[in-house]
């Protein structure tokens, strides 16, 4: 990210600033910063969500703040994989279908996991190591998950056909200590086993222990909140 | 297809909510379609309150004033024409039969008709349907009376009751014709036409009741019994109308113009389709108001449906930002959206048509027999498959509405979903 400067729609106090901040490849970055602090607005111009006024965002190679719409949104699906801090799933979709859905979008994705052999096997497979076993995907709709089987089957969507970066933002929030710890654990496994950059943005400090690096949002970006 | 899929998913999900906007555009296309129907059925019916009958002529007037009083018993003659007239008329090569009409009496609100069996033999209705009796026959004797379906089923008469007829037209009469009463000799099957509420009564017997009265009141101290009647020459001195059957069609231009020329008085000769169409002219105003009507209920249903839409956005918006974290482009968003409110459309016009077909189909026999309305039960016309293929555009495009807003609200939440 070089000299990216970024104003929500609407909201033109709020501006976020990122002077320089670069993550190498199979990284697993830790984001600190304290809460309604804009890693949710970084994360979503890594992730080509939103486009900043001005800079430039460089993922892979590519300058996504200068892709158009509909190629942003093609690059997103082929490269990265995202996990939110809750409601992860389609309600209405079950448990395989809502693993499958980046498939849907990204033909490199398809195909990486048709090298595994069958979509649905791939989705058992992630589930199961993620720690959802098949017995409990058939059982159960998406909607009728706990939170923490959620957010696993948020993972597992987000590593199906093995995209270069996922992207979490504040995955474990909602999950106690104990579970925290598991779901990291899990997390870092599969993204290593896919050889994928990970990029978690958290205000949750004890955490920082678990990753390869930790950056503080205020020592890469600067927000300015106009009067 | 992710889209439809998705959409319908999403639908399956929100079955109960979906299932009633579902409804409310059904029940909305089944009016609309209903109404359109029952129009056209109305348009239909009226058009076909008489038919075989080449010309009506009267006394010189209007043509749909004519057809009014004539065939619709509403409104009063201008003026009668002569018997003597009328037997020129019949008189004429081209004239197959004509059946004479005197019109100016009623019986507590139905209009009293003094006619020949002439009438029973050519009226026609409805195509070609002649009038069938459901009880009695036609008159015989003097104060016979054959009365309409309508009238029989309002007063409850049977044959052999014995009825009197008040003069003028008034629903109460303070002069009536109570020394001669009349014994009612057959009932008519309903036609759904005006012969339903006519009490028919021979034309000796309009002029037989009428003796012993003079401008239009009873002669003091002059009555006359009705057995005397009996034995006096009842040829009337006029009538009201006349309709006149000819041997060919192609002389119909030919007889009207003799009428409309004819010297010893003035009179007037209509077609009756001609005159139907520029009546129908006049109460059209109606129909273009119903079909409006029933339009503004599609509209009011589709709102609903967009409200429905729209109710669920807020909880929708992880959704959309699951769906665009996944790479999903704002134009699926904007599909999803669009999709579902195509599909429930589309299901509700489907289900609407179904709905209205089937109640056509039970409720026809019903609707004939009180309503005299034929309502066929046709293949939806051209006109309607547009319509309904225009509400389901509609819907499609109300569709876009919310999914415009959820296509800028996903653009504008980015990765967290502010509820």
């Amino acid at each position: 990210m070089d000299n990216v400067r970024f104003t929500w729609p609407g909201q033109p106090r709020f501006t976020l600033s990122v002077e320089k901040f670069a993550v190498a490849k199979g990284e697993r970055v830790l984001l600190l910063g304290p809460s309604g602090g804009g890693k949710s607005t970084l994360l979503s111009l890594l992730a080509g969500i939103v486009t900043p006024q001005k800079g430039r965002i460089d993922v892979l190679g590519s300058d996504i703040a200068k892709l158009p719409g509909a190629a942003r949104d093609r690059f997103r699906a082929e490269h990265f994989g995202i996990i939110f801090q809750m409601f992860n799933l389609l309600p209405y979709g079950s448990i395989t279908e809502n693993v499958l859905l980046p498939l849907s979008f990204s033909e490199r994705r398809r195909a990486n996991v048709a090298t595994n052999g069958d979509p649905a096997n791939e989705a058992s497979r992630l589930l199961k190591r993620l720690g959802l076993p098949a017995s409990e995907i058939v059982q159960h709709r998406a909607s009728n998950l706990s939170v923490g089987q959620q957010q696993r089957v948020a993972a597992a969507r987000a590593l199906i056909g093995r995209p270069e970066i996922v992207v979490a933002d504040e995955p474990t929030s909602s999950l106690d200590r104990e579970r925290q710890q598991e779901f990291l654990e899990l997390l870092f496994e599969e993204t290593g086993a896919a050889g994928a950059t990970l990029i978690m943005v958290s205000h949750d400090e004890t955490l920082a222990k678990l990753f390869t690096r930790c950056v503080r949002l205020g020592d890469v970006a600067t927000i300015e909140r106009g009067a | 297809m992710i889209v439809f899929r998705l959409a319908l998913q999403s639908l399956r999900a929100r079955w109960l909510t979906a299932l009633l906007s579902v409804l409310a555009i059904a029940f909305s296309v089944m009016l609309l379609l209903g109404v359109e129907k029952v129009r056209t059925g109305a348009r239909q019916s009226f058009a076909d309150t008489i038919s075989g009958t080449d010309l009506i002529i009267g006394a010189r007037s209007g043509g749909v004033q004519l057809l009014l009083y004539s065939v619709f018993r509403i409104g009063n003659a201008t003026n009668n024409m002569t018997w003597q007239s009328y037997k020129d008329i019949a008189a004429l090569p081209d004239v197959d039969w004509t059946v004479p009409m005197s019109l100016g009496d009623s019986h507590r609100g139905f209009r009293v008709l003094g006619t020949t069996d002439h009438f029973f033999k050519h009226y026609r209705f409805r195509g070609d349907q002649k009038l069938a009796f459901a009880n009695g026959s036609a008159f015989s004797d003097i104060f016979d009376a054959v009365i309409g379906a309508d009238v029989a089923a309002a007063l409850d008469y049977k044959i052999g009751d014995k009825i009197v007829i008040g003069h003028g037209l008034g629903s109460v009469s303070f002069l009536d014709h109570g020394d001669k009463p009349f014994q009612v000799k057959g009932v008519l099957e309903k036609t759904g036409t005006p012969v339903d509420r006519t009490v028919h009564v021979s034309l000796g017997a309009i002029e037989a009741i009428h003796v012993d009265w003079q401008q239009g009141a009873p002669i003091p101290g002059q009555s006359v019994s009705a057995e005397d009647v009996r034995r006096m020459d009842l040829t009337p001195q006029s009538i009201t109308a006349m309709l006149v059957g000819l041997k060919t069609r192609l002389a119909v231009f030919r007889v009207q113009r003799a009428v409309n020329d004819y010297a010893p008085e003035p009179l007037s000769a209509i077609l009756p389709g001609a005159a139907l169409q520029q009546l129908w002219g006049l109460v059209g105003v109606a129909e273009t108001a119903l079909a409006a009507v029933s339009a503004m209920v599609v509209v009011t249903a589709l709102l609903g449906m967009v409200t429905m839409i729209l109710t669920t956005l807020n909880e929708r918006r992880r959704e959309m930002a699951i769906l665009r974290s996944v790479g999903a482009s704002p134009a699926t968003v904007l599909g999803l959206l669009a999709t579902e409110a195509g599909v429930l459309t589309l299901a509700g016009a489907v289900l609407g048509t179904g709905l209205l077909y089937a109640g056509l189909a039970i409720s026809r026999p019903w609707i004939d027999r009180v309503y005299g309305l034929n309502l066929p039960l046709a293949a939806p016309t051209s006109w309607e498959l547009m319509t309904l293929c225009g509400i389901v555009a509609a819907g499609v495009l109300a569709g876009f509405g919310p999914a415009f807003l959820a296509y800028r609200r996903s653009l504008a939440d980015g990765m967290t979903v502010r509820v």
